[in-house]
């Protein structure tokens, strides 16, 4: 069992930086503009820490200390991933690919 | 009267924002059930399940930090895979900063408490069309947070019931979600390329076993390829 103090504690520092990168570039920025290439370098991180969060989690599979990579069809993850991109293309929405994605390995899971 | 007319627009303004926070609303609610479940199963009390919501409001770090708990991590190693993971908001940060110039640094602080992926991609979308009332900004903020913790609290009373979240692939709510936003992001071929670039090095780094790491590292290379990239096609 998990001590609920220590989860409370863990928060607070997770409260803590989670909020310092979200309020110093607005407080620093407003007053003083950032320069071209620091502009031009930020444009490429979010797609950039997306894929590196995303990729990882469909093909390797980790199990104790082994992290192989898995393409075998038993990867639910990996296959329902390619629907789930359809969908966000079409609807560049956050709902349509988080339920048709959750929908299809639920089905799979159900079905094999 | 002249107050009454203010009070009038602002009322609208209010429910305005309620409206254009509508698709954030949509997507938080189940995202936000997925993680409660999640969190008591990993062993939350209800009311850490809940605070969590409220205090570091953070989808993909909660449903990360989540899984780290229930591995028994420790939370020097859930803190700064937080910090990692949402270090991406400073990008966001910046990039909204050139609309600010106006805003009081009271307020800037109470907005920063509440920006998130989807609730940047809505005022990024509305500042750029021109100026809106800041009461307009925080109803988007406010409304999209309470439907956050409303999904959390309804999982987490729902978590207390179900034996195992894999019927109902709540572990699946994380990879989609990471696509959505991914999608969402990519405008031209160069965010192809750094996106293709930066997954295939992550796994690379994650099976050398750099862990949370490799996130972190091969954000900072990634970024670097598409500022290399676009000044090689000027």
């Amino acid at each position: 069992m998990l001590d609920q103090n220590t989860i409370l504690l863990t928060m607070l520092g997770m409260l803590a930086v989670t909020y310092i990168p979200r309020v110093l570039p607005l407080w620093l920025f407003t007053s003083k503009p950032l320069p071209p290439l620091a502009v031009a370098w930020l444009r490429y991180v979010p797609v950039a820490v997306l894929a590196a969060l995303l990729l990882p989690a469909l093909v390797v599979a980790e199990n104790g200390a082994s992290r192989a990579l898995d393409f075998s069809a038993g990867n639910l993850f990996l296959w329902a991933a390619i629907p789930t991109f359809v969908v966000a293309w079409k609807t560049r929405s956050l709902f349509g690919p988080v339920i048709v994605g959750m929908l299809i390995v639920a089905a799979a899971r159900f079905l094999v | 009267m002249a107050t009454f007319e203010t009070a009038s627009a602002s009322r609208w303004a209010w429910l305005r924002g309620v409206a254009l926070a509508a698709p954030i609303v949509i997507g938080y609610i189940p995202i936000g059930f997925a993680y409660g479940v999640l969190a008591q199963q990993a062993g939350l009390s209800t009311r850490n399940t809940v605070l969590m919501s409220l205090l570091v409001y953070a989808g993909s770090a909660q449903l990360i930090a989540v899984g780290l708990l229930a591995g028994g991590a420790p939370a020097l190693s859930i803190i700064l895979t937080t910090f990692v993971v949402n270090l991406r908001h400073l990008l966001m940060s910046a990039a909204l900063s050139p609309y600010m110039q106006r805003w009081r640094k009271s307020a800037l602080a109470i907005f920063a408490f509440e920006l998130t992926d989807e609730s940047f991609a809505v005022h990024i979308a509305r500042f750029a069309a021109g100026a809106p009332p800041q009461t307009e900004v925080f109803a988007i903020n406010v409304t999209a947070q309470v439907a956050w913790i409303f999904g959390s609290w309804v999982g987490a009373v729902a978590g207390q019931l179900l034996a195992d979240v894999k019927p109902l692939a709540l572990d699946y709510a994380l990879p989609a979600m990471f696509i959505a936003l991914l999608v969402m992001q990519i405008k031209d071929q160069q965010h192809i390329v750094v996106a293709a670039a930066t997954g295939l090095l992550a796994v690379a780094l994650t099976q050398s076993g750099l862990g949370h790491w490799s996130v972190i590292v091969a954000t900072l290379l990634g970024a670097t390829l598409g500022v290399v990239l676009e000044m090689r096609n000027r």
